[in-house]
């Protein structure tokens, strides 16, 4: 079990080699609120991620892990810092870049055909063979039966196959998720977890994964960064030398994953608690005029 | 994933209806009967006891009218015609106006509501005028528009139009606000234009809200028209009305009003379908029967 407790650039031990698919170096985030005041998301936050690597980012809640993903997809800049894909500074939505909600955002205006082949359409891919894409995506999660239904003829856990399926469809070499799966039931999300990293193994893309449930990040990761309390930054990276193929829903009675957990929970629990109390000193503050 | 698609399989089917669904099915059918029977006894005890209200001298026709006249009425417009003409003439008159003004004001406000929705300095600039615009009692403009337009159909048809742009703007515009923030997002890292976004996914999203607004603002429409036939016209059912109160024919205001309820209900009937084959993605709801 090696562990890095300093969040520098990790040694490369991923498939692509070369330069790194994901900089985040030394990246500060403010937002400025409706009453003019400012809150700091990240701040000096500096995160690598290899080619082909899967990495997950644990935090307390509320503490800044989505910037991280919008940040990296270019619909937020930083305000300090540099945010690097492929070696190349973002700029703008990169046709590189797919991106897995927590939120259900399929259009349920369009059936799951129409909505799996949304992305190579708006891309300028003829119907048609637009069409011939996604009907293949969507029997690789499973859905043949179900293309011609429309979102809300499905299950959460049916929709969120539709999502990686509109996701994978595009080939993304970098693939952000956050917390797509924290909506749905314990059985289905381990299904899910499973799907995920089968698509992934295929695919090839560099991943992060955002969550805040630790044993979800242990299953599915190369490399779990915990973040602090808001404003984030990387607390810890710690690497997971459990064997792939994994098996999310049995990989979890693994002595080694036990040890994982207890390891990384000592950190994060921390945190949690340093959050937990500042939201109630916010919550008594605004309370307090 | 075969595994993961078997769990997919649709329920299996069942073979025959069974004892529970057989008497859930009579059960739904009396009910039906019920309402449909309490429907006929309210409209046969209100225009029985109008009628015979009349007849024993309790209700004055002259003034109230009474439902054998009001049919006579409709009887002899549509057999002998009316003193300005055919009765299906003044129909089309009215309609025709009704017709454009609901087109062109629904047009516009479709038009404009996406508009000012998507672009939030704008929105900004015009939001004070609409309001304004908006607090007017519109009615009011049917007589600028006769002063400025004249007897004929343009002043009818321009209070028909001021009376459902407001109607649908409004809607138009709160639907594209409320469109999904996740959903446009998405839109966007699958590689949408913003003028794919508009056409994919911000018109669909409002598209319930403008069929919505479009319902009421038929009616509204209608309104315009008939009032501008009021305020002076050479043809149509408003002028009609106006006629038959010039007369003291209480009768005649009742029977150009079942007319213009029977326009209202056969276009509702139309809008409904055009609805229906719009927005055949939504669930079902609960249904009124």
């Amino acid at each position: 079990m090696s562990m890095l407790s300093e969040p520098k650039p990790a040694p490369d031990r991923s498939r692509g080699g070369g330069e790194p698919a994901i900089e985040l170096i030394d990246v500060t985030r403010r937002f400025v609120t409706a009453d003019a005041k400012v809150t700091t998301a990240l701040r000096n936050f500096t995160m690598t991620v290899g080619k082909g690597e899967f990495t997950c980012v644990v935090g307390p809640t509320g503490c800044g892990k989505s910037t991280t993903l919008n940040l990296v997809t270019g619909l937020a800049r930083p305000n300090e810092g540099t945010v690097r894909v492929m070696g190349r500074p973002v700029a703008g939505i990169s046709p590189d870049i797919g991106f897995v909600f927590q939120a259900d955002a399929l259009f349920p205006w369009r059936n799951v055909l129409d909505n799996v082949a949304a992305g190579p359409m708006f891309r300028g891919m003829s119907r048609k063979a637009a069409h011939e894409k996604a009907r293949d995506w969507i029997a690789r999660v499973g859905l043949h039966r179900f293309e011609q239904h429309y979102p809300h003829q499905l299950s959460g856990g049916m929709r969120k196959r539709v999502a990686l399926a509109q996701t994978f469809i595009n080939n993304p070499k970098i693939l952000l998720l956050d917390e797509p799966f924290s909506a749905l039931d314990i059985q289905t999300r381990t299904l899910m977890q499973d799907e995920l990293l089968s698509l992934w193994s295929d695919a090839d893309a560099s991943v992060i994964f955002v969550t805040h449930d630790l044993e979800e990040a242990i299953a599915l990761a190369d490399k779990v960064h915990v973040l602090t309390a808001g404003p984030a930054t990387v607390k810890a990276v710690y690497d997971i030398n459990l064997p792939r193929p994994r098996v999310t829903a049995d990989i979890r009675y693994e002595p080694a994953f036990v040890d994982y957990a207890r390891l990384i929970w000592n950190d994060l629990r921390e945190e949690v608690q340093k959050s937990h109390n500042q939201a109630t000193a916010a919550a008594v503050q605004g309370s307090e005029p | 994933m075969t595994v993961l698609a078997q769990t997919l399989d649709p329920p299996a089917t069942v073979t025959g209806p069974s004892t529970l669904e057989i008497a859930a099915r009579h059960a739904s059918i009396r009910r039906q009967r019920i309402v449909v029977t309490a429907r006929i006894a309210i409209l046969v005890v209100v225009l029985g006891g109008w009628e015979v209200g009349t007849r024993i001298g309790a209700i004055d026709p002259f003034f109230f009218a009474s439902p054998s006249g009001i049919a006579e009425q409709v009887w002899v417009w549509v057999t002998e015609g009316t003193s300005q003409g055919p009765l299906w003439q003044q129909i089309f008159v009215t309609l025709e106006e009704t017709l454009l003004g609901f087109v062109i004001g629904a047009v516009g406000g479709i038009v404009c509501g996406i508009i000012l929705g998507r672009n939030k300095l704008l929105a900004d600039i015009f939001s004070t005028y609409i309001k304004v615009a908006n607090s007017i009692p519109r009615v009011v403009l049917g007589s600028i528009f006769i002063i400025a337009l004249g007897l004929g159909m343009a002043s009818k048809v321009a209070l028909a139009v001021v009376m459902v742009f407001f109607v649908v703007f409004a809607n138009a515009f709160q639907g594209v606000r409320e469109a999904d923030r996740a959903m446009i997002a998405n839109a966007q890292i699958l590689g949408a234009s913003s003028y794919q976004i508009t056409r994919a996914v911000i018109v669909p999203s409002a598209m319930s809200w403008i069929l919505a607004s479009l319902h009421v603002s038929f009616g509204f429409a209608l309104v315009g028209a008939v009032v501008g036939e009021f305020l002076g016209a050479k043809q149509g059912v408003g002028l009609l009305i106006s006629t038959a109160q010039g007369s003291f024919n209480a009768n005649g205001v009742f029977a150009a009003m079942v007319i213009l309820a029977v326009l209202a209900l056969v276009v509702e009937g139309i809008i409904t379908l055009v609805e229906n084959r719009l927005v055949k993605w939504r669930p079902v709801p609960f249904s009124e029967h």
